[in-house]
């Protein structure tokens, strides 16, 4: 059987998911055993146009961005978005709670007209997006998960419900009851609740949930007395582009 | 001879980042040399206004997955500063330790998957996987090492968790302990078998002085984490004035701003790090230096990537001392911090300017920000180590094309490329970067 070819791309983003690929370590080359990676300039110095899968990192930020993901779209018979920057806007996103213009001149002064930039946008909200591996950076072992169901032409569902779940799994005390918010509550899962196992608060980098239990996130806050601009801020670190959504990716992203 | 060559690659291959390589000669004269910097503006500093000094962290680590424990450490020291709060003794010997796994990592990365495939002649490490397993192997096993202490450490290499303004959300048990110990020292055999194979590789021959500047201290330290700033022209200064040092300048072919110093350029990074600090590297990181026969000052830029080396041997051997260390006299795990947003108020608010001056991987790091009475931030500003050696990268192969222009357009382009991957660019971080194309020959 042919190896699938696949292609890594990268569009504004800090390559960090790209480099997660290098820390499979040894386990790499067995990855490596089952397909064909024919582009990934991060790594590799090889080029190749003709692709079956194309994994992409990065949020689309430029025109240019939109030309050019187009076109890896009528090539590849699977894309998947990886990354954060890539499935929901990510980092990138907190520059559509500004000015554009007003941002621009505030980095680059009186030579702003230099550089053109759109507003943050995931890959969804431009192209059709076959998978989604969520996270910032991306989980090792969902990533996996993706890439086999991908090649297998298998259904990928990411989970739907709240981090907290994983984290109660582990153990860890509720951020809530030390008096801290936490995006936990109102993300989704399939992290295995990282940030949180390591003593930090969830911040929100897989993206929101579809159905989030919005009351029961106010109760919370208002038994803790914590302020709702604080959440909404924090919510907006990562998810500010969900808002140009004209309708949420079918089931966060999957189809076979 | 006349000789036309028009040199343009376009998104180079195999470093951090987006960015083109043009070069332009035509009648045997050079006329124009550039390195471009195509990648998208993200807009960092902008986007960290009005953003709680407690979240600086965790967004500017986002500017690179590279380097994210060498921002992380920059921006936490720059938010220290400005809030007036003193880490501790403990948290300071971790973050060493971090930045530590940080250089070892990238170094690795950088010399073993990026720049070894030039010195063994072919694109990438993938045909080295048939030709060289033991190699590739080495390098992966080497590289997730380090990424293992890492998670150990501070949750994950890409982004770290624990490692936050304050100190560190969770601190390492004893038996974290050992097995980061067992890793370390696990992975010396590698390191000499990285070592033999480095005396193999032949660099190419161009040398051009240019100043060199960097972290400097008056104590035996190595100085990795904090000191002056400093050059190997003379300059010395404290870091609060890293303005002066940098004089930032914005050129249209370029997302990433340049910068100079005394002279018309200047050069941070491993090399750099070399030719200033070279007599205060762990006894067994000079051993190396003499045995790969580098002796400050070194000039040619290529050798970068043979500082990297030196600099590897010096990580992880201090990183064993530090680990020994720590074990030897427990760990104080009251210093556990959770701080979130400082809703309760753990680290207390004042207003102030702090300014962060780090060592990573590719070279000084500068953060600073402004904040208002309340943590918020109202300015920032962030000067990446591969932004600052844009212009002497450009000088460098300004210098460089007439030496070479006997050459064909192939070897050209490949010298070319390689000049540019030795320093290791990382074009997310200065913005993004490299590409280089031929024409009309």
């Amino acid at each position: 059987m042919r190896k699938p070819k696949v292609a890594f791309f990268d569009f504004s983003s800090c390559e960090g998911c790209q480099l997660q690929v290098a820390n499979f370590g040894e386990a790499l080359l067995d990855i490596l055993g089952l397909i064909d990676v024919v582009m990934f300039r991060e790594a590799i110095s090889e080029k190749s146009d003709d692709y079956d899968v194309a994994i992409i990192e990065g949020s689309i930020t430029t025109s240019h961005d939109i030309e050019r993901i187009k076109q890896i779209r009528a090539t590849a018979k699977v894309l998947i978005a990886y990354g954060a920057c890539a499935t929901i806007g990510g980092i990138n996103g907190m520059k559509n709670n500004f000015d554009l213009e007003d941002i621009k001149k505030y980095v680059y002064k009186d030579d702003a007209k230099y550089f053109e930039s759109i507003p943050t946008h995931p890959l969804h909200q431009v192209v059709k997006v076959d998978y989604f591996v969520h996270g910032c950076p991306v989980y090792q072992p969902e990533f996996v998960k993706v890439l086999k169901c991908a090649l297998a032409g298998l259904l990928y569902t990411v989970p739907d419900y709240a981090v907290c779940t994983e984290c109660r799994f582990n153990e860890n005390v509720c951020m809530y009851d030390k008096g801290i918010t936490c995006m936990g509550p109102v993300t989704r899962a399939g992290c295995n609740s990282w940030c949180v196992n390591n003593g930090n608060i969830c911040y929100g980098c897989r993206g929101m949930l579809s159905n989030p239990a919005q009351e029961g996130q106010m109760d919370i806050l208002k038994k803790h007395n914590i302020a709702l601009d604080w959440v909404q801020n924090k919510m907006n670190m990562y998810n500010k582009p969900r808002e140009l959504d004209t309708e949420p990716p079918a089931n966060n992203g999957h189809i076979g | 001879m006349s000789k036309n060559i028009k040199v343009n690659v376009e998104y180079l291959t195999r470093v951090e980042g987006h960015g083109n390589i043009v070069v332009n000669v035509k009648n045997g004269k050079l006329e124009e040399c550039r390195l471009d910097i195509v990648e998208s503006p993200r807009f960092f500093e902008g986007m960290l206004r009005g953003r709680s000094i407690f979240e600086a962290q965790h967004i500017t680590s986002r500017i690179c997955g590279i380097c994210a424990c060498g921002h992380t450490l920059a921006s936490i020291q720059a938010a220290e500063d400005a809030l007036g709060f003193i880490p501790s003794e403990q948290t300071i010997k971790l973050r060493k330790f971090l930045l530590h796994m940080e250089n070892l990592d990238s170094h690795i990365l950088h010399i073993y998957l990026l720049v070894a495939p030039d010195l063994l002649g072919v694109k990438s490490f993938l045909p080295l996987i048939e030709t060289h397993n033991t190699v590739v192997r080495r390098a992966l096993r080497m590289k997730k090492e380090c990424n293992d202490v890492c998670d150990i450490l501070v949750g994950r290499h890409v982004h770290p968790i624990s490692c936050i303004v304050g100190g560190f959300t969770k601190l390492p048990r004893e038996k974290d302990i050992d097995r980061m110990l067992n890793i370390l020292i696990g992975l010396r055999p590698d390191m000499e078998a990285t070592l033999e194979l480095a005396k193999t590789f032949k660099f190419p021959q161009f040398n051009r002085e240019t100043e060199y500047v960097g972290l400097v201290n008056d104590s035996d330290e190595y100085p990795m984490l904090s000191g002056d700033l400093g050059s190997t022209d003379g300059l010395r200064m404290i870091k609060k004035d890293y303005r002066k040092l940098t004089n930032e300048f914005v050129v249209s072919h370029s997302s990433a701003k340049h910068t100079k110093a005394t002279r018309q350029s200047y050069a941070v990074g491993a090399l750099a790090r070399f030719n200033l600090n070279q007599h205060k590297l762990h006894p067994k990181a000079k051993e190396v230096a003499l045995l790969l026969g580098m002796k400050p000052i070194v000039s040619n830029p290529y050798l970068n990537t043979v500082a990297q080396l030196i600099e590897c041997v010096h990580s992880l051997e201090e990183s064993i001392e530090i680990l020994q260390g720590l074990k030897e006299i427990g760990v104080d795990y009251s210093q556990e911090i959770v701080v979130g947003l400082n809703e309760l108020g753990t680290i207390p608010v004042k207003a102030g300017i702090g300014i962060g001056a780090v060592e990573v991987p590719r070279g000084i790091l500068f953060h600073e920000y402004e904040i208002d009475n309340k943590g918020k931030i109202i300015n920032a500003n962030c000067i990446i180590p591969t932004g600052q050696n844009l212009n002497n990268i450009e000088l460098d192969m300004a210098a460089l094309v007439p030496q070479i222009l006997d050459k064909s357009q192939e070897e050209i382009t490949l010298l070319m490329e390689m000049l540019v991957r030795a320093y290791d660019p990382c074009i997310s971080c200065s913005a993004h970067f490299l590409n280089v194309k031929f024409v009309g020959r």
